[in-house]
């Protein structure tokens, strides 16, 4: 009996000693994976002319102005095209995280536009393994320019609205590069003749590719699937140059018109005949909802 | 039976004599402050991850760099990819002690001055900190409260606007309940 009695008092010493030993140790915690998705794959919910993957924060509105001039290649007598101006005036707003809608207004056929661009899947990693980001962007496009009333065939409302479908897949490899495609599907209403199709098929490829902190050069291109006779590829580089508030867009296009339907399937000019003009975008955002986390700070 | 007795007994009391208490939080705020000549530059953390041990004092915070939350997107941009370099360096910690922790009891409700010391890791950049605070208990639950300075270029953080547009020295408030 006695002899049992000692063997316990070993026994719950030598326990103590086990159970001491494994001292809490915080520092040696290791880091547990958490989610993190991918941000600011573009600088700006639109490469240049294109929808990018990215969308305008949430209760963010962003006033974006849109300016292209005239054609370079008509020499000094128009200031190489400064003296003629095409734009689109927008607003977008970033409705949740994953949603932001936008509507526009072009100089170009006074056209009306209105869009929504919604992600599907976020670029992460972490918890989540996700290589890249997919996005769905719809854009309804309305031709407002009146009719010559001479004309044979006058349209109904109806025949001057277009639609733009866009699935947008894009992929940040690092701070420094991005590279996007987007398949594009525009459909016309009212197409010019009976032999043409009503839909037409594009392939958008766009890149962003950071020169410095505040400077991102980046390239959008459309192949065109099928194509309208008379038209060429849209062809754009620019550079991003970011100041405190805003991000300022520079870039030399041939396209002219700057809604889907315009500048993928209709611009006329062309890279090799000097076709190309000056553009711009600028953008100023007013945050019209604080994000709920900072309401209760001061 | 009477062994059986023993021995559960002995494994209770030696549970009571050497569990140490860790307290733990997923959900602590930090508010960051960089305000410098004209914009107002906060963000917001409701995602800070910190420990404590009551009998060592040894304390841990983390946080995710990502989810610091600004009122304008670009802004938060801007912090993540152009200061913080938040996917080089995701995570910022704090590994240290509250040096006087023996001066807290825990076991009743009271507010008590500590004295935190430690090192911050921030942008991949280990300093020695100091820090005081205040631990205060309610109902059992303690709550650490304190603010501190960083001094942004103490962390090779770098950026023309760093002295003028942003603070040199950023301010930070943090609240974590337990």
């Amino acid at each position: 009996m006695k002899l049992h009695k000692s063997i316990h008092i070993l026994f719950v010493l030598l326990f103590t000693k086990t159970i001491s030993a494994q001292e809490v140790d915080l520092f040696a915690i290791k880091d547990e994976k958490v989610e993190d998705i991918t941000t600011a794959a573009f600088k700006s919910s639109r490469v240049i002319n294109g929808q990018s993957i990215e969308n305008v924060g949430v209760g963010v509105l962003d006033f974006k102005i849109l300016h292209r001039f005239g054609n370079i290649n008509q020499g000094a007598y128009n200031l190489f095209g400064l003296d003629q101006a095409s734009m689109r005036m927008g607003l977008d707003y970033g409705v949740n995280k994953r949603m932001m809608v936008g509507v526009g207004r072009s100089t170009f056929e006074k056209q009306f536009d209105g869009f929504v661009k919604y992600k599907i899947i976020q670029q992460q990693t972490g918890l989540r393994e996700i290589p890249l980001s997919l996005s769905l962007a719809s854009t309804i496009i309305y031709k407002s320019l009146k009719d010559d009333p001479a004309a044979a065939y006058l349209s109904y409302t109806s025949d001057k609205i277009s639609f733009a479908h866009q699935l947008i897949m894009a992929r940040k490899f690092n701070d420094y590069f991005t590279l996007q495609f987007t398949p594009t599907l525009v459909h016309y209403n009212l197409i010019a003749n009976s032999t043409l199709p009503n839909d037409f098929k594009s392939l958008g490829i766009s890149f962003r590719q950071r020169v410095s902190k505040r400077v991102n050069l980046t390239g959008e291109y459309f192949y065109r699937i099928d194509k309208l006779n008379g038209y060429n590829d849209p062809l754009t580089l620019g550079l991003d140059i970011e100041t405190g508030g805003h991000v300022f867009q520079l870039h030399v296009t041939n396209a002219t018109g700057m809604t889907e339907r315009t500048f993928i399937n209709e611009t006329a000019g062309s890279w090799s005949n000097g076709d190309i003009r000056f553009g711009f975008n600028i953008t100023r955002a007013f945050t019209l909802k604080k994000p709920k986390v900072l309401k209760n700070i001061d | 039976m009477k062994k059986i007795t023993f021995l559960l007994l002995s494994f209770v009391f030696i549970q009571f004599a050497t569990a140490q208490k860790v307290y733990s939080t997923k959900a602590g705020q930090l508010v960051f402050d960089a305000t410098g000549e004209a914009v107002k530059i906060v963000a917001v953390n409701n995602q800070v991850d910190s420990k404590f041990v009551e009998t060592t004092g040894q304390i841990i915070f983390g946080v995710l760099i990502k989810s610091f939350r600004f009122e304008n997107q670009l802004m938060e941009d801007h912090f993540n990819e152009n200061y913080m370099e938040s996917t080089k360096y995701p995570k910022a910690d704090f590994k240290g002690y509250i040096t006087n922790i023996k001066e807290v009891a825990f076991a009743k409700d009271g507010s008590y001055p500590i004295q935190v010391d430690g090192v911050l890791t921030l942008h991949g950049v280990s300093n020695k900190i100091s820090v005081k605070g205040i631990l205060s208990i309610q109902n059992g639950v303690p709550n650490i409260k304190g603010d501190f300075k960083i001094p942004i270029k103490q962390y090779a953080i770098k950026g023309s606007y760093i002295g003028d547009k942003i603070a040199e020295t950023a301010t930070v408030k943090l609240n974590c309940k337990y």
